[in-house]
């Protein structure tokens, strides 16, 4: 069964094709089917594969199987082939689950959408291109998947081109996207050069893994950095966070699927399969700690100031990945996977529910135009409230168990990122409690009233139907028990047992002993109840508009996008006009130009010759001919 | 009495001669004809007087060629003249200049 992985890349495939061929036809909402069954299928199939690798040895669980060879060339020989082992399992499981949940919540979302089959294909794509990513067993392929994802991401958030900010939102995201995958791509070469194989455990010489010796030193460091490179772009970091963010003009599926659960990770993952390499190289290990955690601050920030409900998520998310990113950096990778599928489900799910929120107050994203909803949306809000209490850490919910494990290791390795982590944790804690008091909670229900810049009052919220509403309870169980997959005192037959093989000789181990552990769990639990309260306490009130505690600063992220303006965006603008207007209109130009001028003076030179009198002709034949002759005789006579 | 062979080159130098002023100087399309004409036979007076002083028939068979040539030149020449003298009422030269530059 474990081989059947290759049917979980062409099930979403297929609904691709078939949704391509027939999907105007099949229209609203059979499209929308048929585009969830596939991956529902390949969920099945996730999980046939997951229970194939249980029945093989703890250290056994590494299947590649080879298709077919891609491509030949010299030295490089690129397979098609499958990696199924712990971690690219984990990664299926939960990318195909959370998936089917947000396709099948989109048939409700999307209905009557003018492009709605269009939705669907694109969806169905993007899975396709997420488990191949996932799937691949080397990097060329895994880079084929990432620019998948990319396109798809590109796609989406584009989708509704008409609009112009929505058009430059994913023109930014692909620009910021290519960055990274400049680093990925150059990350490549030079492991091709210093190995010879991109595989990265079997193939000529053990695979990249197997010949690690070649990759250490400045190279290692590199390599490292790059790939690093890399994942900052996919995965939102600093420096290349800021088109998260504006991804959020794309449908709300899409931000909940694309922009949080799945793509977004896609750097963790690479980073975490990497992880040998990333061993070679300390160096390396701690510049992705330090950013990782100065990301998750910096974001978790700004996420306190925002206005539009999905920005506050989208910041949010950013910090969430640079928890994941740190607990990379700091080698505790297991934390990382844990984190990340927790995140999957509490953030697909705060995300589904601002969906519900936004369609059920006629696409009003402006939190400061809602209030006391949970009047309106009863499932709505209980959901929600469930991924709110998961994130802020409260326990017994997945996120304080993920988040928990991410910091005791960061403590045990290095104290000041540990207290750079708790902080963020208590503003987590607090942008969560704002934007869940000045939503769901509070007396007053300001979509009644005008909004600020006078724009009409807002008719009466209505749920949404049970299409939206069973992922929503569906993702709220997860978010709520996903904790359960590795708790700190279960040492086997958890995540952790089942993900070492993987990371078996790099792997990061706090020893905390448990005294120390249950402290951490005390402050962990400590940063999230005054969080949470803090955020309640401040925004409880009728008074929304209180600039102090969002200062433009934040607001305006930390003036980041600003900043790129200054350095890039205007010198380049004034490069290109001094290209439009210097070189091209006067050397380009200039030279086309000149050189029809210079025909143009010979013809107007050339055209006096031509008189239209015969006679001038027939001079012109005779002192020809005379010419000639005179020629001629002159080689006649001396020649 | 006969007359050397340099008699006849001479002779057909200057109608040769003369028809190429003609041609030049003059501007009446028939008269410029006429020169052409002239230059023509005073070619063929070239050609039979090397022929016979060369004794080589070759150059009395080019003549009739030349003929034949010069004839049918005549008469597209004569058409075309005919023709624009119809539509342009002119049989001046210097009038035909549609083809200056």
């Amino acid at each position: 069964m474990v081989h059947l992985a290759y049917l979980m890349l062409l099930l979403p495939l297929a609904g691709f094709l078939v949704l391509v061929t027939f999907g105007r036809r099949l229209g609203d909402p059979v499209a929308g089917v048929v585009g969830t069954v596939a991956i529902g299928g390949a969920f099945v199939v996730a999980c046939f594969v997951l229970a194939g690798l249980f029945g093989l040895p703890d250290n056994g669980r590494v299947v590649v199987d080879n298709f077919f060879t891609w491509f030949q060339v010299g030295g490089l020989t690129v397979p098609v082939g499958t990696l199924v082992d712990p971690l690219s399992i984990t990664m299926c499981m939960f990318i195909t689950f959370v998936s089917a949940f947000i396709h099948l919540y989109s048939i409700g979302y999307m209905k009557d959408d003018r492009d709605y089959t269009k939705f669907f294909i694109y969806l169905n794509l993007f899975v396709f291109s997420m488990l191949l990513l996932v799937l691949a067993d080397n990097l060329l392929l895994t880079f084929v998947g990432w620019e998948g994802v990319g396109v798809c991401s590109y796609l989406l958030i584009a989708f509704w081109f008409e609009r112009e900010s929505a058009a430059s939102a994913g023109k930014k995201a692909f620009i910021y996207n290519r960055i990274g995958d400049v680093g990925f791509l150059l990350a490549i070469f030079l492991i091709f050069e210093k190995t010879g194989t991109i595989q990265y455990e079997s193939g000529p010489g053990g695979g990249i893994f197997g010949q690690l010796h070649h990759l250490d030193g400045g190279v290692g460091l590199a390599v490292v950095l790059l790939l690093f490179l890399a994942a900052a772009g996919k995965s939102a970091q600093i420096p290349l966070f800021n088109w998260l963010p504006d991804a959020m003009e794309g449908p709300t599926p899409v931000s909940a699927l694309i922009h949080a659960a799945t793509m977004v990770t896609a750097g963790v993952y690479l980073l975490c399969r990497m992880n040998p390499l990333l061993h070679v190289t300390a160096t390396g290990s701690e510049i992705i700690a330090v950013i990782g955690a100065v990301t998750a601050f910096v974001a978790a920030t700004i996420a306190c100031a925002q206005q539009d409900i999905k920005k506050v998520l989208a910041f949010s998310t950013v910090s969430q990945i640079g928890y994941m990113i740190l607990a990379v950096g700091t080698g505790a990778y297991i934390a990382a996977v844990f984190l990340m599928v927790a995140h999957a489900f509490f953030k697909g799910l705060l995300f589904l529910g601002a969906g519900s929120v936004i369609h059920g107050l006629e696409d009003e994203q402006d939190l400061k135009r809602m209030g006391a909803l949970r009047r309106y949306m009863k499932w709505t809000t209980v959901t929600f409230t469930i991924g709110f209490l998961a994130i802020a850490g409260i326990p017994p919910l997945s996120g304080f168990w993920a988040k928990g494990d991410v910091l005791d290791n960061t403590f045990a390795h290095f104290k000041p990122l540990w207290v750079l982590g708790l902080l963020t944790a208590v503003l987590t804690a607090y942008y969560m409690s704002r934007l869940e008091t000045l939503a769901f909670g509070g007396k007053e229900e300001r979509f009644k009233k005008e909004g600020p810049h006078g724009e009409p009052a807002l008719h009466e919220p209505h749920e949404s139907p049970w299409v939206m509403r069973l992922p929503l309870v569906v993702l709220a169980f997860f978010a709520f028990f996903a904790g359960a997959l590795d708790l700190p005192w279960v040492h086997t037959d958890n995540l952790s047992s089942f993900l070492a093989p993987v990371f078996a000789s790099t792997l990061y181990n706090d020893h905390l002993g448990g005294g120390a552990e249950w402290a951490l769990a005390l402050a962990d639990i400590a940063a999230a109840v005054i969080g949470v309260i803090i955020g309640w306490w401040l925004w409880r009130g009728e008074v929304v508009y209180q600039p102090k505690l969002e200062p433009a600063f934040l607001q305006r992220v930390w003036y980041w996008d600003d900043f790129y303006d200054t350095i890039i965006g205007r010198p380049a603008q004034r490069l290109a006009t001094f290209c439009a207007w210097v070189i091209d209109v006067r050397i380009i130009d200039g030279a086309v130009n000149g050189t029809a001028q210079l025909a143009k003076a010979t013809g107007n030179a050339a055209r006096k010759l031509q008189t239209g009198y015969a006679r001038n002709y027939a001079l012109g034949i005779a002192i020809g001919m005379a010419l000639i002759i005179a020629f001629m005789l002159s080689r006649t006579w001396w020649g | 009495m006969s007359l050397s062979g340099a008699w006849y080159i001479g002779l057909a130098a200057i109608v040769f001669t003369i028809g190429a002023i003609g041609l030049l100087v003059r501007r009446n399309v028939l008269i410029m004809f006429m020169c052409i004409e002239l230059m023509l036979n005073a070619a063929n007076l070239t050609f039979v007087t090397f022929a016979r002083m060369l004794n080589d028939i070759g150059g009395q068979a080019i003549v009739f060629f030349v003929l034949v040539v010069a004839a049918a030149e005549v008469v597209v020449g004569l058409g075309i003249v005919v023709t624009n003298f119809r539509r342009r009422e002119t049989t001046v030269a210097d009038d035909l200049d549609s083809l200056k530059g």
